[in-house]
């Protein structure tokens, strides 16, 4: 049941909003965190498990070296200070899915802490500080079945899969993010979109939300303007995409003020966000703080990572994905909304690759985002996986360039080449697609043309120069397309003159 | 048949090696004695006599083809059912892990069918190696050679009785806290705990994890080496196994001196609460090693003091994570599972039913330590108390090269008599904690009866300075079977109050 709110700028009116934003990272090592299950995602229920992982009386966990190197490398991204020395906790609780009804994770000893990271919404640049980043294994899923929500509470019977027990994540706990007022869901989903951006240039997790393999926890609380003291928060789960980040913040502050409004209290509680509905449901309360039990994992030994190899990490970090951006908008002198475009389009890579080999940013951009984009989507491919490397993309708009072929004649060349029938060169010979450009063969066709349509030469002499598209239609149709178009239509202009 | 009962580990080894006896009739023979004596002494919760006939088999298949056999190939060996093997049901001793059949083996299991050990069956234990008595077991009490009126040690008493009644010439335990030095104390037999980490953790069913330690138990010094060879080395499924060479610890127990050897006694382990034969049994031990040439000094460990307590906080704490996955839900006993009673319903009525006195007590004390508020005080000081104890070890190793004390306090009570006394029941390990705490290694040698009991004799060692151990224990244990005219259970086997062993008159 959806709860009653109120509008989102009354409600920002009376409150500021206050955050707190957990994300879980699943790592894309090949085998999982304490064990040598493979972590491929969409096996048959569970088959990738083994004593380990399943939890078994006697097995032993034994860190996955990757999956530390990946943390750290995550860490010196968000600007955190990396653990000399830390170790892994165990966090006794139940549930279905856990093997061993205690969780490997890190408590007080995280790998990485103290970060810091600049999110920009509309111009405007957010310090988002980072708490910790930490390492722990993930649980199995659940499939609860019989009943209408897919939830737990009315379900009949639940099935289990093991296969994802044991994955590596790395749990990424903002500071308390304030001063955001009316941006705070768009901050929140800036953040998420920038943490998803920079998991895949370090290459160290897919992090697609639909798959879960990045997952955000919001939290959020309200507190009336002028007033410090942080109101009780919820933790809002469920929420499995950009957009999602945002709207649900959007809805937990619009109720929460709407509660507050009233003369009611929040609940310190966790949420379960409602995609269809848009709206967020009470979880279970948080006031009866569960007790973890932590202490040290005593299966596994202390992490002490060297310095030396610290450093040797910090020199793999690639370009900071958002640093990109904004160097590559001024190299190409993209505006805000193209360079939009271009990443939502996930061509950031090629276009970069076909400005390199030599393409204007701006064509380069017209034949990825247009052209490219539709075949693309056709195939049901990314934009990298299509068979036209960005050299080629280049290459076809040297050819436009050169006046070799024209903009519909390089859409075929493209077909040509996605087809493998070679390279571009080698499409326009096949194919004979070069406009012709030898001017006796042209202004035959023209002359033929001036003949075949008496009217509209009378009406191009009474300065009706418009009416020449019909000549230069009729000429284009008879070289079947392979003529430049502005050639045609001097020639015309000329005879008639 | 009593020959071959008889006879130590090395020296069967050596026979089946040469052709003299199959391993076959070796494992026959101590089938046998199973079959004839565990009624009375309830040593063994699974015995597969065909199994380990077939493992027999194969061992002497291989001699036939001339090719090389391991230095125990072909002699039995009884395993606590605290160690996973394929396909025989692990119980840890109990109810609630009952038709549990484990779908791996443990490392250590790996290494002692490679070395074609013949595995005879699972011994009792109690309850996942919370005790020190058997009588914590889920299933039975097993009773001491000795004495059948008097508890046989534990938790691996099931090990150490089969020991001394020559059920098996080997065995296999588990010391969390003395799990296999005061067992082989009161059956008369030798156990050694080696270094934390020294010998894979890995198949093998946690009680606490920082303190659990497989180890050898034999009845001689030179067999418990030898299987220590076999089953000890790094183990990369174990991350808190160490990545060094194994000592040479046959070596050292077949050198047996001590002289220039520096030995410290420690202070604080004797006087009120000691039994006299105990005490006087371990001071003519040190007499003993004084005439070998070893150097007795007196050492103070004053945080020994603390050790018991420390433990019963660290220990628990473990127990109640590591014990948290019994649920009934995917392995092992399942109560009330009726389509009525709710998950939490038949966890709680399974494990109100599986679990025994000792192991509620213990997760619910360990469940409360680590709770918030209470774990700064509780496991968080017993935490630097482990440290101090540590520090009182390297202190004392600086100077010396051993230290000693026996290895409990008492000799075997009678059953019974700490049952609802779980202080005095701790108290047996008041000793051998320590060692726990720190990691370093110890053993308990046979050093004489006291009013016709068995003593145990402890030595302490360094971590990773197993050797030292073996080479004391030899020359102590040569020195005496010499004195004595054979080995202490030798003593039982040819005395009345053995005879129903049916195994004298052989020497």
């Amino acid at each position: 049941m959806s709860s009653a709110v109120v509008d989102f700028d009354d409600a920002l009116a009376a409150f500021d909003p206050v955050l707190g934003l957990e994300v879980h990272v699943e790592l894309n090592t090949a085998s999982k965190m304490f064990c040598g299950c493979s972590t491929a995602f969409g096996a048959e229920p569970n088959t990738h498990t083994c004593p380990v992982c399943l939890g078994l009386p006697g097995s032993l966990p034994v860190v996955n070296a990757k999956a530390i190197e990946s943390a750290i490398r995550i860490g010196l991204a968000l600007n955190c200070k990396i653990a000399d020395w830390c170790r892994f906790a165990r966090k006794n609780y139940f549930y279905p899915d856990m093997t061993k009804d205690f969780q490997i994770s890190q408590y007080d000893e995280p790998i990485a802490f103290d970060g810091w990271v600049d999110i920009d919404v509309d111009g405007e640049t957010f310090r988002i500080e980072i708490e910790r980043a930490h390492m722990e294994e993930d649980a199995g899923k659940l499939l609860h079945l019989g009943g209408t929500t897919g939830r737990i509470g009315d379900a009949e019977y639940s099935l289990l899969d093991y296969n994802r027990a044991g994955t590596p994540l790395i749990e990424i706990v903002t500071k308390t993010i304030s001063g955001t007022g009316s941006k705070a869901p768009q901050v929140a989903k800036a953040y998420v979109s920038f943490l998803r951006d920079l998991m895949v240039s370090l290459d160290v997790s897919d992090a697609r939300m639909e798959q879960a393999s990045l997952r955000c926890d919001a939290n959020v609380s309200i507190m009336p303007k002028g007033t410090t003291t942080l109101g009780l928060r919820t933790e809002t789960k469920n929420v499995n995409s950009l957009r999602s980040v945002e709207r649900a913040l959007h809805h937990e502050i619009c109720r929460q003020a709407a509660v507050l409004s009233s003369g009611g209290l929040v609940q310190q509680e966790t949420r379960h966000w409602h995609e269809d509905g848009g709206y967020t449901t009470s979880g279970r309360l948080k006031s009866d703080a569960e007790d973890y039990r932590y202490f040290p994992e005593p299966d596994l030994v202390p992490v002490a990572p060297s310095r030396e190899w610290v450093e040797e990490l910090r020199a793999t970090l690639p370009e900071l994905p958002n640093l990109r951006k904004l160097r590559l908008q001024g190299d190409w002198g993209f505006t805000d909304l193209e360079l939009q475009d271009v990443v939502n389009a996930g061509a950031l890579d090629v276009i970069e690759a076909t400005v390199a080999a030599g393409a204007s940013p701006q064509a380069a951009r017209k034949w990825w985002l247009t052209e490219l984009a539709r075949r693309a989507n056709e195939a049901g491919v990314e934009l990298a996986e299509l068979a036209i490397t960005p050299a080629q993309v280049a290459e076809v708009q040297g050819l436009v360039d050169a006046g070799t072929v024209n903009d519909k004649l390089a859409r075929q060349v493209i077909e040509g080449v996605l087809a493998g029938e070679g390279t571009p060169a080698e499409v326009v010979a096949r194919r004979n697609l070069a406009v012709v450009s030898d001017s006796g063969e042209l202004a035959a066709a023209v002359d033929r043309a001036i003949a075949a349509n008496p009217d509209v030469v009378i009406r191009i002499r009474d300065g009706h120069l418009q009416a020449a598209g019909a000549l230069i239609g009729a000429v284009m149709k008879e070289m079947r397309g392979q003529a430049d178009a502005a050639a045609v239509r001097e020639l015309v202009l000329a005879k008639l003159a | 048949m009593s020959e071959l009962l008889r006879a130590g580990a090395a020296e069967l080894a050596g026979r089946i090696a040469t052709g003299e006896v199959s391993a076959r009739e070796v494992t026959a023979a101590h089938l046998d004695q199973i079959a004839g004596v565990d009624d009375r002494i309830k040593a063994f919760l699974y015995v597969d006599g065909k199994r380990a006939l077939a493992a027999a088999d194969a061992v002497d298949a291989k001699r036939a083809a001339g090719e090389e056999l391991g230095p125990l190939a072909g002699v039995p060996l009884a395993m606590k059912d605290i160690f996973t093997m394929k396909g025989a049901p692990t119980t840890c001793g109990s109810r609630i892990l009952e038709g549990w059949v484990p779908p791996y083996n443990s490392t250590i299991t790996d290494k002692l069918l490679a070395a074609g050990v013949v595995v005879l069956g699972k011994t009792n234990m109690d309850e996942f190696a919370m005790g020190s008595s058997t009588e914590n077991s889920g299933f039975f009490t097993t009773h001491n050679p000795w004495d059948n009126t008097k508890i046989p040690g534990g938790s691996g008493g099931g090990s150490a009785a089969a020991l001394a009644s020559f059920e098996a010439p080997l065995a296999i335990g588990t010391d969390t806290g003395g799990s296999i030095r005061q067992p082989a104390s009161v059956t008369g037999t030798v156990g050694v705990k080696p270094t934390y980490g020294a010998t894979s953790r890995y198949g093998v069913v946690a009680m606490a994890s920082s303190l659990d330690t497989p180890g050898p138990c034999a009845r001689t010094v030179l067999d418990a080496a030898l299987l220590h060879q076999v089953i000890a080395g790094w183990d990369p499924r174990d991350a808190t196994s160490i990545n060094a060479p194994v000592p040479d610890v046959v070596a050292a127990a077949r050198h047996a001196d001590v002289a220039g050897m520096k030995i410290g006694v420690v202070r604080e382990f004797g006087g009120e609460g000691y039994q006299p034969g105990v005490e006087q049994r371990f001071g003519e031990a040190l007499a003993v090693l004084e005439g070998l040439g070893a150097e007795i000094v007196e050492v103070s460990c004053p945080h020994f003091d603390y050790a018991l307590a420390a433990y019963y906080l660290i220990m628990p704490s473990e127990v109640s994570s590591n014990l948290a996955r019994f649920d009934a839900m995917r392995y092992g006993l399942r109560v009330g599972d009726d389509g009525v009673n709710s998950v939490e319903e038949v966890m709680n009525l399974t494990r109100g039913a599986g679990f025994g006195a000792e192991a509620k007590r213990r997760i619910i004390i360990g469940t409360y330590a680590l709770s918030s508020g209470y774990y700064d005080a509780y496991y968080g000081s017993a935490q630097k108390v482990r440290t101090l104890i540590t520090r009182d070890f390297d202190a004392a190793f600086a100077n010396v090269d051993v230290l000693v004390s026996p290895t409990t306090p008492t000799t075997a009570f009678t059953i019974g008599e700490r049952a609802d006394d779980p202080l005095a029941m701790y108290k047996a390990d008041l000793c051998t904690i320590p060692s726990n705490l720190a990691g370093n290694c110890a053993a308990s040698i046979p050093c004489g009866l006291a009013d016709g009991l068995p003593v145990g004799f402890q030595v302490m060692a360094p971590a990773l300075a197993d050797d030292r151990l073996y080479r004391l224990g030899a020359a102590l244990e040569a020195e005496l079977t010499s004195r004595w005219g054979g080995g202490l259970l030798d003593q039982l086997a040819e005395s009345p109050s053995g005879a129903y062993l049916n195994v004298g008159g052989v020497r």
